[in-house]
């Protein structure tokens, strides 16, 4: 009895290792950083706001079995052309981000239908095929933004265009749209007499953020998704029983990029300002750190993990630069250390899930050896 | 049973050839409602091909088309494809398991047919959007096990099942798509327990009961007398017999299935009068090898020095397992000796150092360097592992590749092996298959082996390139006096080359015979129930 | 005909079409007023800083370790070895062979726990060694900060810790070897000097791959299985591979670092094997199958468009669009050859 229980454990350590390390280093950082904990999860709860709605459109490729969507900074792509012309137009609070999200959409779906197609072409390397992709439509998106915006695209305001008067500007301001959602209908909690700090909970995005995990759980209960669980099992199998296995996986491509779309619109209105040139790429590798963070891997991802990740991971963001100055005196140490874990944590997830698919394959021999002893016995 | 009056599948004088050589030539049977029909013969019969017929598969198409009729309640039918074959009630279960690990056996069963309920969004996004009936799910798996009658949880994962349930999931899977009227299952019980095969067994005898028709493809013919009406034993493509079950034995099915009626050449080897030594060069005890596919349970053989020993058997028993369980390509246990020392197992390396050589029954996966030279392809293994074809400078330090050394034993085993190339720098994979054979044969004959194994040398290649291969072997045989273990599919090949032939059958030896015994001894052999008949 | 045809097919269109760009440009670039012997010294000073790091692709691509998106880890070992080298002080060339021999050992031991670690993801190579390079950059990030380095021309001024961005390499190995055996016509200057340099190691790789083990490796990579059945241990095959290609690209951020005159840390390294991967696709490698022409090949045309789109396009439209169109053409080539089919097959 004692002996399953010891090996249920390490089981468990196995894996879980991720979040593991990352509760150990979060609960060595919080006392070193110092930071009060109205603070912190005032903090969380913003970061929650922020990249839930990325995080989440994860999910569905992981379902088709092709892997973490590096290629969801195409959708990123989208969602911030949307506001660059929202912003241009100067249409304002809740009603410009339904229209950012409105041009984003087919802009979305057909950088998804790219991408798909292409991974269909790359049927095993899904995933540094999709890294590429998202890659060479940076340098597209560049084309666009940095010399077809002012001179091929009509866009003229002088808040988005370089005073050359083409190119949108290295970072573009967005009042207009600035917390919009967040501050339609949100509540504080805590505040001290003044008014002041506490935690704010801003319900709408909340409410919109429990809406995608409703959809998500409803899509996996559907025929599309339940098409997307076999197709990710086994593409032959799954095209054998009928089901269009190249047109799912270009959907799960699509409906992913899509939800990236809404999710940058989202994410970047409650930043309120927009790196043109950087915002999408450094989305696409924290969002995916954040949820193997979270404890998911590359065939196997839960809305679970993705809150235990964004709560782990942005924790620790917060927490290193100030935990770095405190012990070095230097809070470019902590910077670098988040940048090294956010790579380091992709790595080591991908790494381990190779070595564990490998691991299940070299059963079978044991049992072969096991069943002569037994024969010889008898 | 008045039901099985009714004819519902007719075959008349089908026929079907790839490049030329026939395969199929005037088959001619009919199958009535609720019959069971045994489908016995040696791979490479025409059993698949038949099916694939039936089913109208793509191969089938693209080679072609073929002759003859295929009739379903008297009308003619063309199939275009095996879901046209779906509709009109005709169901397939293949060797190969076709189920989701993470999906349960429900969901398999009606894996792309799932029952749905259409809500406010399916108008939205169509009917992909419908979300999935769970209970009406599983209300119609648990018919599918019910009607063909064994236990089976419907919501256990695949991935956790006992292979019988997986078996199990597969047919019911066939069942429960409306209208099946027949059934074909290939070598369903090759992968079972014995328990679980009585099982499958009742479960065909209930389906027969409910009017549906089943094509049961075995080896084990003791399941044909158990489970048939009729018997059709097929031999190089034709139909060599129509039998009633309830009148054979399987003494007679297991001489019709090898039988030559013309004897093609009697057995050479014992034409030579030669004397084999008693000394035993290979020793091989209680070998298991992990190849899927082709496991190797328990086989313990002796290999004489200077003989040549052919490996026997029907597809799938294991006798491939056994050169590359030996050679250590795949996870292998057990004791081989050579010569009284032994060979460390699952260690490339070692063997070929001890003078083993081994030529893969996969050419383009094993056996050869594709998009390298024939020059390559010869001299690596023997530069590799004898330091042969290498120059060597500072004293040693330095190994070069020798190019004229490497080209001068090419271009003499392509003019010894007769191989069809524009030059010895020609890439192997641009030649045909029967001089890729000889390449691998070349590969193996620079390495000197003291005993070599060969794994279906002839397989998919022209019959005269066929010969070539033979007398090649033979002759490196006579003038070096290298043992040679060869494993082949076909008897008559093994039986025109061989000293003796060991027949293999569920993973372990179920005889050894002289090459110049009669094939049925050798076929009877094969269905693997002589051993216990015997005693 | 038909010949003409098939040759054409195996340059492949991708290489085509930039070929006829580069060659357009150096016709169109008279008349847009640009000095074509400057810019043929241009590329070639580029080409000879380059080279090394493109050459660092061929021994895993032979061993079927895929594309070495794991450069980073080599660009470490060589930065660690330049760092070390300017700490001793030591001006001159005598600096640059220091730094050769500094980088070594930490390429050695790199390479053999990267090839130690590929060896367990077969299959996934070139995902996790772009990780396995990333995260190397950033922990040397945090390395860069704290190892106690002493010289000044190194550490920031205003703390006395930490290493600085970008150092010269101006007074220790800068040009040492550009500046070599220079031939100069006119405007026009070859650099044998580099390119010697160059010719040194593509000849050792040429000449291994010529030897028993270089046979074994181009076999592994080739057909995994024929070599195991030949009794090759493929997993040793492979981290020598590694090794061999982790120790070149040290080499080649140290060539590179002589021509550009700085040494580049922090987050210098992190996308430095994009253009390699690429440049080596353009010569007309795949994703497993590479040789010493692909090598010098794919370097001078990726070179070649990357320092004369800038000045052609200038002139002619007066926009830089140059940066842009790297991206994609670079990137491009890397998508190109991950979806090729026949790249796919072993």
């Amino acid at each position: 009895m004692k002996e399953i229980k010891s090996t249920d454990v390490r089981k468990f350590l196995a894996n879980n290792i991720v979040p593991i390390i990352f509760i150990i280093l979060c609960a060595v950082c919080i006392p070193i950083a110092g930071y009060s904990g109205q603070y912190l999860v005032d903090q969380i709860i913003t970061r929650i706001v922020r990249n839930s709605f990325l995080v989440l459109s994860l999910l569905i490729p992981i379902m088709a079995g092709m892997g973490l969507n590096f290629g969801m900074t195409l959708g990123a792509m989208a969602g911030q052309i949307g506001l660059i012309f929202v912003t241009s137009w100067n249409v304002v609070s809740i009603p410009g981000l339904l229209l950012a999200a409105i041009i984003a959409t087919p802009i979305a779906i057909v950088l998804g239908c790219f991408c798909g197609k292409m991974l269909n072409m790359a049927k095993g390397r899904e995933m540094i095929t999709s890294y590429m992709i998202s890659f060479f439509m940076n340098g597209v998106y560049q084309l666009v933004v940095l010399y077809g915006m002012g001179s091929v695209i009509p866009v003229r305001s002088g808040q988005v265009i370089l005073p050359r008067g083409y190119g949108a500007r290295n970072t573009i301001d967005l009042l207009n749209v600035r917390k919009s959602i967040d501050n339609f209908w949100s509540i504080r909690l805590f505040t001290d007499e003044n008014g002041m700090g506490g935690i704010t909970i801003p319900l709408l995005t909340l409410i919109l953020i429990a809406l995608l995990c409703v959809i998500i759980i409803w899509f996996r209960k559907t025929k599309v998704g339940q098409d997307m669980r076999a197709v990710g099992q086994d593409m032959e199998v799954a095209r054998e029983a009928g089901i269009k296995v190249e047109r799912t996986r270009i959907l799960a491509i699509v409906i992913s990029t899509v939800f990236a779309a809404y999710g940058m619109i989202i994410y970047l209105s409650n930043m309120g300002t927009l790196n043109t040139y950087n915002s999408h790429s450094q989305i696409g590798m924290f969002s995916i750190a954040a949820l193997l963070v979270g404890g998911a891997s590359v065939s196997r991802a839960s809305i679970k993990n993705v809150f235990l990740g964004i709560i782990l991971f942005h924790l620790m963001f917060i927490l290193t630069p100030q935990a770095g100055r405190n012990l070095i005196g230097q809070a470019q140490i902590g910077e670098f250390f988040r940048v090294f874990v956010s790579y380091g944590v992709i790595t080591l997830s991908l790494v381990l899930y190779e070595i564990r698919t490998r691991r299940e394959k070299a059963e079978s021999a044991k049992t072969l050896a096991l069943g002569q002893k037994e024969e010889a016995k008898a | 049973m008045s039901e099985m009056t009714n004819t519902l599948l007719e075959m008349q004088n089908v026929s079907k050839e790839f490049n030329g050589n026939p395969v199929l030539k005037d088959v001619n049977f009919k199958l009535r409602q609720g019959e069971v029909l045994g489908l016995v013969g040696e791979n490479g019969a025409g059993k698949s091909t038949l099916m694939n017929i039936l089913f109208g598969m793509d191969v089938i198409q693209q080679t072609g088309g073929y002759g003859g009729k295929v009739l379903i309640d008297g009308k003619e039918v063309k199939f275009a494809s095996p879901l046209d074959a779906l509709k009109a009630g005709i169901g397939m279960v293949h060797q190969e398991f076709s189920l989701l690990p993470g999906f349960t056996a429900a969901e398999n069963i009606l894996l792309n047919r799932e029952p749905q309920n259409r809500s406010v969004l399916s108008l939205v996004f169509g009917d992909r959007a419908n979300t999935i009936d769970r209970k009406e799910l599983q209300k119609e798996a648990i018919a599918a096990i019910t009607k063909l009658g064994v236990e089976l949880d419907p919501n256990m994962l695949v991935s956790e099942m006992p292979v019988g349930h997986k078996q199990f999931t597969e047919i019911s899977r066939e069942i429960s798509k409306s209208a099946i009227r027949l059934l074909v299952l290939d070598e369903p019980t090759a992968v079972l327990t014995e328990k679980e095969a009585e099982m499958l067994l009742k479960a065909i005898r209930n389906l027969s009961q409910q009017g549906i028709a089943v094509i049961f493809i075995t080896h084990r013919l003791q399941e044909i007398l158990d489970v048939c009406n009729t018997v059709i034993v097929m031999r190089d493509g034709r139909i060599v017999k129509d039998l009633d079950a309830k009148q054979t034995s399987i003494q007679e099915m297991a001489r019709l299935m090898v039988g030559r009626e013309v004897s093609t050449g009697k057995p050479k080897a014992a034409e030579d009068g030669r004397e084999i030594s008693d000394k035993i060069a290979l020793s091989v005890k209680d070998l298991w090898v992990d190849m899927p596919g082709e496991t190797v349970r328990d086989v313990s053989i002796d290999v004489r020095e200077g003989e040549i020993l052919g490996i026997g058997g029907l597809a799938g028993q294991g006798k491939l397992g056994i050169p590359n369980g030996i050679m250590g390509l795949f996870p292998a246990g057990g004791k081989v000796e050579l010569n009284g020392r032994e060979i460390p197992l699952n260690d490339p390396r070692a063997c070929l150092d001890s003078s083993l050589a081994f030529v893969s029954e996969d050419r383009r996966g094993v056996g050869l360097l594709l998009d390298e030279s024939l020059e390559w392809n010869i001299s690596f293994p023997a530069m590799q592992i004898q330091n042969k074809f290498l120059k060597r400078y500072l004293g040693g330090l330095i190994k070069w590749r020798d190019q004229a050394a490497i080209k001068e034993v090419t271009d003499r085993y392509i003019q010894q092996l007769q191989i069809k190339c524009t030059s010895s720098l020609q890439k192997a994979k641009e030649l045909s298959g029967g001089n890729q054979q000889k390449i691998c044969l070349a590969k193996a004959f620079a390495l000197q082996p003291k005993l070599l194994f060969v794994s279906e040398p002839t397989r998919g290649i022209d019959i005269g390139a066929k010969a070539l291969v033979l007398q090649a072997l033979r002759e490196y045989n006579r003038k070096n006096g290298v043992t040679i273990v060869m494993i082949s599919s076909e008897l008559e090949e093994l039986r025109q080359i061989c000293d003796r032939i060991a027949i293999i059958t569920d993973g372990a030896v179920s005889g050894i015979l002289p090459a110049d015994r009669p094939s049925e001894d050798f076929g009877i052999l094969m269905v693997g129930k002589s051993k216990k008949e015997a005693m | 005909m038909e010949k003409a045809v098939s040759i054409l097919k195996a340059f492949g269109l991708p290489r085509l079409i930039i070929t006829l760009f580069l060659v357009a440009l150096f016709v169109i670039a008279p008349f847009a007023g640009i000095n074509v012997a400057a810019s043929v010294t241009d590329v070639l000073g580029r080409f000879g800083q380059n080279a090394i790091m493109v050459l660092a692709m061929v021994p895993m691509i032979h061993s079927g370790c895929g594309l070495n998106f794991g450069l980073p880890l080599g660009i470490i070992s060589g930065l660690l070895g330049a760092t070390l080298a300017v700490e001793t002080g030591i001006a001159g060339p005598a600096s640059f062979l220091l730094a050769i021999l500094y980088s070594t050992p930490f390429a050695l031991i790199f390479g053999w726990g990267y090839g130690k670690l590929l060896n367990r993801v077969k299959g996934s190579e070139m995902m996790i060694a772009t990780y396995v390079g990333f995260s190397s950059v950033a922990f040397m990030s945090i390395m860069w900060l704290l190892l106690p380095y002493k010289s000044p021309t190194m550490v920031w001024g205003y703390t006395g810790q930490g290493l600085r961005t970008t150092i010269a390499t101006d007074g220790f190995y800068y040009h040492i070897l550009r500046d070599f055996l220079v031939l100069r016509i006119g405007d026009l200057a070859i650099s044998f000097g580099e390119i010697l340099f160059f010719a040194i190691f593509a000849f050792i790789i040429w000449a291994f791959l010529h030897t028993k083990t270089g046979t074994a490796m181009t076999a592994v990579g080739s057909n995994a299985v024929f070599a195991r059945a030949s009794g090759i241990d493929i997993d040793r095959q492979r981290t020598l591979s590694v090794v061999m290609s982790t120790w070149l690209g040290a080499l080649g951020i140290l060539c590179y670092q002589q021509g550009y005159g700085f040494i580049q840390l922090y987050q210098g390294p992190m996308y430095m094997a994009m253009p390699a991967v690429s440049a080596i696709l353009i010569g007309g490698a795949s994703v497993n199958k590479a040789n010493i022409t692909n090598v010098i090949i794919g370097t001078i045309l990726y070179q070649g468009i990357v320092s004369m789109t800038p000045s052609v396009m200038n002139s002619l439209i007066h926009t830089d669009m140059s940066e842009v169109l790297r991206i994609i053409v670079s990137n491009g080539m890397i998508l190109y050859a991950l979806t090729r089919k026949t790249g796919a097959s072993r």
